[in-house]
């Protein structure tokens, strides 16, 4: 008997993410965008019933879904971040995109799939919810039909996001061979019983790391970020940097800690390295940036840098630095995106020299960014510092000193490009002098945004003891 | 912060109401600091985040009461200096404070996770503070821009935090005891090797903040460029920062490591005194003489610092007092005269002292101090490091004393050169200091002349942070 209780959130998002693309259908031209507000009402009832279901844990399936504090960390995180994309589509989707039904029951839909991807205890089911992402995102990035950058992202994307997918299938399919089975929990005690690598198991391994690899945009597995991230609807990028970038590390935090668990010692040499280079390459080719998607699209790989040293001594304290640390970086990352998309609605502008003289224009804007920036650049006050400090000192301690040293002189590199960005919004004179607008709703979500950095940076006591219930059920020691 | 940025005079009245409660709360800890009792005061104790051992604890010795009474006289009279500040007064402020904040938190700080917090929450502000209200200087030849100065300021800065932040993980993991506080860590004995290997982190990380050469580099240059209470509060506290780290988490917490590496400081430490003299000699503009002297005066604190004996480290932590009050008083003077002048280019000036009788007074009075002549601060404070010195390194202590030397000559010459002699043409409209100017610089000098001669008013209370230090010391070379 299948207990539908403990998937009642996904069934309801499921649901809901109908509700919007079939409202499209009946809605007036002009009434559309009210769609955006039923997506926002869906997304957060969704948490609601989470929390009211937090109590129902289990695994449904025979163990395909796994429901437990891990899940219900994710279920409750995810949608926070699409709340915000959609609050960030509000202003951005009637100037710039056409079809908003469709758009916003994608999110919905990926959304789904994120949280399909923490769950998952199998590998079949982890494919297919990591392809659920995909495709919601193929069509969103390419969104922009009349914007031929747009089209080129989404191009690039396709071509290069399935070519990864098809590797990690075939990783898979290795994996299965090895194993027998396709559960992660079978799998991980008969490499337990197999002892060690070999041959077979490195092909494997080699063909999953660079499939999710590319998922989470880890150096050498990362030349489709920038293109991707500068083409594709200004929301949809941060969707992108944020939501599914924290998906794939829900995946590989799951499947390493428990399918991979035995040789995950071993392994982990390979992926402290993919993190050391990750970090040095993002942050250096950061520096030459001129564009501010681009900007945050190599810094975005440098903060998977910084991911990556939780996985590659995979204790429970790393794990749930880990955890802590998508939460902060997710935040700060948020609220420069919010700001880079409040600035291009107003401006159409997003190269940085645009960001001139900010200050004067719009002081919030300029606020904001400056703490989003310095928040990414791991500066007291903001939830960069304490988290980066938690994952530096976890990794410290399960003895990766040298890769800590490689992070915090990182850390500095990073700070430099943040602040060229900062010095064109508060020193450079402003190109032109007239007060730049912003929006309510757009003032409102950066006031949250902003108050869950510092809240964060200065009282993580809350976040640390959910994010460390989360990592319990994944059995580390 | 709440008030609307258009009621200029309310926010430099609230601006002035938090120096001067900043000022009245040292001084209040000063007070009630008794130097009799031994280990910290006025402790105060949160859990923070507990699963590793971080604690907001905070408390006060004899080291960081006289830091505490500094940064609250300098912010007071920074706050004074700054009235004339019309752009964006609100931001600056508030910009201000914080850095005041993050500098009271590291010396009230006994948890190394909030002495880094605090000490990366000083840095930050620097940049604005710098890149927003600061002045470019250009010589023709030699150019540098507000914004080079602050972004070099700035990323020297936060490089010195970086071997601090992995020394700092690494006691925490050394020590295995899940904690981050200094009163615990003590209580570990690390490993002679690991002391040997991370010393040097501390040393160089917390010595880039103090001006240690070879990375003084960034200390002019900031200096410069900064509007003049930001000078202030920089190469009057900030500095200090760096010395006491070194003090509080180098010393305290790595004895043995600290032995070992003595005679590396205070070798650098006597070129940061004779090297920073010297190009103190060779600068043509008023306010790079003085970021030079503050590179030659810090040279002072770590060789006391570096002799390890009673006196050297009384009188390293005094000169640090002192020079702080004195480095004040001169950036405030050069602030006062470039308003006017709008140059700081020593050779155009001339017989100043006609138009402006109190700055030149006070300018003397600082003079003086830096120089070190008796009856002021300063003097005390480099009897006692040349005494130290003499008595562990006799060759370093002589280059010290040449160093005070060369302090003499290029001290006296820019006094000559700007306040005396014929007065010109040009200068003929400037006119004094105001009396809010007046009253800031009034009370640096008040306690310039009140700690020189009544030296034992602050010597009380350092000698009582001392000891401790001592014994730790002590305590290895005994085991050891």
């Amino acid at each position: 008997m299948i207990d539908f209780s403990l998937i009642t959130p996904e069934l309801f998002l499921v649901g809901a993410a109908f509700v919007v693309l079939v409202g499209d259908l009946f809605l007036p031209k002009d009434g559309k965008q009210g769609l955006a507000l039923v997506s926002a009402l869906a997304l957060v009832l969704f948490i609601i019933i989470s929390i009211s279901f937090a109590d129902a844990k289990g695994s449904l399936y025979n163990g395909l879904v796994l429901v437990d504090s891990y899940t219900i960390f994710f279920r409750i995180l995810f949608p926070l971040i699409s709340l915000s994309v959609v609050l960030m589509s509000v202003d951005f989707v009637p100037q710039r995109l056409r079809y908003p039904g469709e758009y916003y029951s994608l999110i919905l839909f990926a959304t789904l799939a994120m949280i399909a991807m923490a769950e998952a205890g199998e590998i079949i089911t982890a494919y297919i919810s990591l392809e659920l992402l995909n495709f919601c995102l193929y069509v969103l990035v390419s969104y922009a039909r009349d914007n031929p950058k747009s089209n080129e992202a989404g191009l690039k994307y396709i071509v290069l996001s399935s070519f990864a997918s098809a590797l990690l299938l075939y990783g898979f399919s290795f994996l299965y061979g090895i194993a027998g089975t396709t559960y992660y929990y079978g799998i991980a005690q008969s490499l337990s019983q197999a002892g060690g690598l070999n041959g077979g198991l490195i092909m494997a391994l080699v063909l999953i790391t660079a499939g999710l690899g590319f998922k989470v945009a880890a150096v050498p597995f990362h030349m489709w970020t920038p293109d991707v991230y500068e083409g594709a609807p200004m929301p949809v990028t941060a969707f992108i940097a944020v939501a599914s970038k924290a998906a794939g590390f829900a995946l590989l935090l799951r499947f390493f800690s428990t399918a991979l668990a035995p040789i995950a010692a071993e392994w982990g040499i390979v992926i402290a390295i993919i993190a050391a280079m990750s970090m040095t390459v993002g942050n250096l080719v950061a520096i030459q940036q001129r564009n501010m998607m681009r900007l945050l699209a190599y810094s975005s790989i440098a903060q998977v840098g910084y991911l990556l040293i939780g996985l590659a001594a995979l204790n429970s304290f790393t794990a749930s630095a880990v955890l802590l640390h998508i939460a902060g970086y997710g935040v700060s990352n948020l609220v420069a995106f919010m700001c880079a998309t409040a600035y291009f609605n107003l401006t159409g502008k997003d190269e940085i020299r645009d960001y001139a003289g900010l200050a004067e224009r719009s002081p919030l804007l300029a606020l904001s960014m400056a703490i989003g920036l310095f928040s990414l650049a791991g500066l007291p006050f903001f939830a960069g510092f304490i988290t980066k400090f938690y994952l530096f000192t976890a990794a410290a301690d399960s003895g990766l000193l040298w890769l800590v040293a490689v992070a915090v002189i990182n850390s500095l590199i990073s700070l430099y490009y943040y602040i060229q960005v900062v010095r064109q919004m508060y020193i450079s004179q402003p190109q032109e002098m007239n007060r730049l607008p912003i929006p309510r709703l757009t003032v409102g979500t950066l006031v949250v945004l902003l108050a869950a950095v510092i809240l964060i940076g200065i009282y993580p006591a809350p976040v640390l003891s959910a994010v460390e219930t989360a990592v319990q059920v994944l059995g580390l020691s | 912060m709440a008030l609307p940025s258009t009621w200029d005079r309310a926010i430099k009245w609230t601006a002035l109401a938090t120096g001067f409660g900043c000022l009245l709360l040292s001084l209040y800890q000063f007070l009630v600091f008794e130097p009799s009792a031994s280990g910290y005061q006025l402790v105060e104790s949160y859990q923070w985040l507990p699963q590793i051992g971080i604690s907001l604890h905070l408390g006060i010795d004899g080291i960081s009461s006289p830091m505490f009474l500094l940064t609250g006289i300098v912010i007071f009279a920074a706050v004074l200096i700054s009235w004339k500040i019309s752009y964006r007064t609100k931001d600056y402020f508030v910009l201000l404070f914080f850095l005041v904040s993050g500098v009271y938190g590291v010396f009230a700080s006994l948890d190394l996770f909030f002495l880094f917090f605090f000490y990366e929450l000083a840095v930050i502000p620097m940049y604005p503070l710098i890149g927003i209200w600061g002045s470019s200087s250009d010589f023709g030849t030699f150019a540098r821009t507000k914004e080079y100065s602050a972004l070099k300021l700035t990323i020297y800065l936060v490089a010195g935090s970086v071997p601090v932040w992995l020394a700092i993980i690494a006691m925490y993991v050394e020590s295995g005891v899940n904690s981050f506080d200094i009163l615990l860590l003590q209580e570990v004995s690390f490993s002679n090797e690991f002391q040997n290997i991370f010393f040097p982190f501390i040393l160089i990380g917390f010595g880039i903040l103090a001006g240690l050469w070879p990375f003084h580099t960034w200390s002019p240059d900031g200096h410069v460029a900064a509007p003049t209470a930001v000078s202030m509060l920089h190469a009057g506290v900030l500095m200090k920062l760096g010395a006491y780290g070194i003090i509080r988490v180098g010393m305290l917490l790595l004895p043995q490591g600290t032995i070992t590496w003595m005679p590396l400081l205070i070798t650098l430490a006597t070129v940061n005194v004779v090297y920073g003299a010297i190009s103190a000699l060779g600068q043509k503009d008023l306010k790079y003489v003085i970021g030079y002297s503050s590179v030659s005066h810090m040279g002072y604190v770590l060789m006391g610092m570096a002799t390890l004996v009673p006196i050297g480290l009384s009188g390293a932590v005094l000169q640090m007092f002192s020079h702080g009050i004195m480095t004040a008083l001169f950036f405030s003077l050069v602030g006062v005269i470039y308003d006017q002048a709008h140059t700081r280019e020593i050779a155009v000036f001339g017989g100043l002292a006609k138009r402006m009788g109190v700055v030149a007074a006070f300018f003397a009075v600082a003079g003086l101090t830096s120089l070190g002549l008796p009856g002021f601060s300063g003097f005390v404070a480099e009897f006692l490091v040349f005494v130290a010195a003499f008595q562990t390194y006799p060759l370093f202590g002589v280059l010290g004393v040449i160093g005070a030397a060369i302090t003499a000559v290029y001290i006296l010459r820019l006094m000559a050169t700007v306040f005396f002699g014929p007065l010109q043409e040009r200068w003929s409209q400037m006119h004094d200091a105001s009396f809010v100017e007046g009253v800031g610089m009034a009370i640096l000098v008040f306690t310039l002349v009140f700690v020189g001669l009544y030296p034992n008013s602050v010597m009380t209370v350092i000698n009582s942070g001392i000891g401790p230090l001592l014994q730790r010391f002590s305590t290895v070379v005994g085991a050891g």
